[in-house]
């Protein structure tokens, strides 16, 4: 059951990466669509990096103080001044290590 | 005019620093998955025919927390699909692809892949074989998914909990979108799209992942229309 479960999920989650791919052509998209689609990137990867800092492994919102907070605020400095994808992760991760292992322990 | 080689060896390059956070992330996956206590096979096989980090996570923890394979199921249909907005903006570069190479490519197309092959090819519109840089970026996502997935497997309990490696996902978009902090109107898109996910993060199916995207370009296009 688990395993057929997998399968159709894994179905499911091709149709989401081909259906778009293979269906849409350019006479599809005017101008003003492809111009909100400029903004993609800007309107998805939030979804993923603010729950990710701002909620809990108990679906609770964190403190103000929370750690990850901070660390994301350093992250965000880092990468914003250096355009460097290795000095924002792992600016972010240090100081999360940091906060988490030296001040907070 | 840079050859097929060239391209699929820059996507390489161009996603490679986003391994920092895509191995430790894999790693947790295959550790939780064997933690929960399902076949190891099976936590594996989810990495080749999903493909998909997160929804494998979401997908065991709804199933060992007694939720229907129908709930399970749903909740990975809809966290990816995400996965349609990026082939929309994906189109116009893989358009003049024959139906045979759409369908392999998008096997392939995942988030990182997608957000550094999308600016490439923002900046090279006239290359002639664009799609080798989104091969190169998806390929080389998928050979370290599998392997961090089937380490952490095979690690399992090893793996240090307390280390907080999940952090390093926030981290990696973090890196994505960072420096179009620059600009106003992407600042109000980004603010939209994060302050919708918490205010949704409780609705059904862990729907918030698509419903704050929607949110968040429906102000892009107020925002296009002010512009005017």
């Amino acid at each position: 059951m688990t395993w057929l479960s997998i399968i159709v999920a894994g179905i499911l989650t091709y149709f989401t990466r081909m259906t778009m791919i293979t269906l849409v052509n350019k006479d599809m998209l005017g101008d003003k669509i492809k111009a909100v689609l400029e903004y993609v990137p800007s309107a998805v990867f939030p979804a993923i990096i603010f729950p990710a800092i701002f909620i809990n492994d108990y679906g609770l919102f964190v403190e103000i103080n929370d750690p990850k907070i901070f660390a994301a605020i350093v992250a965000v400095i880092v990468g914003y001044l250096s355009k460097n994808i290795i000095a924002t992760i792992s600016s972010g991760l240090v100081s999360y290590w940091f906060l988490i292992f030296v001040i907070f322990s | 005019m840079l050859s097929k080689k060239q391209l699929f060896t820059r996507g390489m390059f161009d996603i490679s620093p986003h391994m920092l956070s895509v191995i430790p992330f894999g790693i947790i996956c295959g550790a939780i998955g064997v933690d929960l206590g399902f076949d190891p096979y099976l936590v594996y096989a989810m990495s080749i025919i999903i493909f998909g980090g997160a929804s494998q996570i979401v997908f065991l923890q709804l199933l060992s927390g007694g939720a229907s394979s129908l709930v399970a199921v749903t909740s990975v249909g809809i966290i990816n699909s995400r996965h349609l907005l990026y082939g929309a903006v994906l189109s116009e570069y893989l358009e003049k692809l024959s139906l045979i190479k759409k369908l392999v490519i998008s096997y392939f197309v995942v988030d990182q892949g997608f957000a550094e092959s999308n600016k490439f090819f923002k900046k090279n519109k006239t290359e002639q074989h664009l799609h080798y840089h989104l091969i190169g970026t998806g390929c080389t996502m998928w050979v370290c998914w599998q392997i961090s997935t089937l380490s952490g497997i095979i690690l399992g309990s090893f793996v240090p909990e307390e280390l907080g490696l999940k952090f390093t996902i926030p981290l990696t978009f973090i890196a994505i979108v960072v420096q179009d902090l620059k600009k106003i109107d992407h600042v109000i898109v980004m603010i939209t799209c994060g302050l919708s996910s918490l205010l949704f993060f409780d609705a059904p199916f862990k729907s918030y992942i698509i419903i704050s995207p929607v949110i968040a370009l429906f102000v892009a296009s107020l925002i296009l229309r002010l512009k005017k």
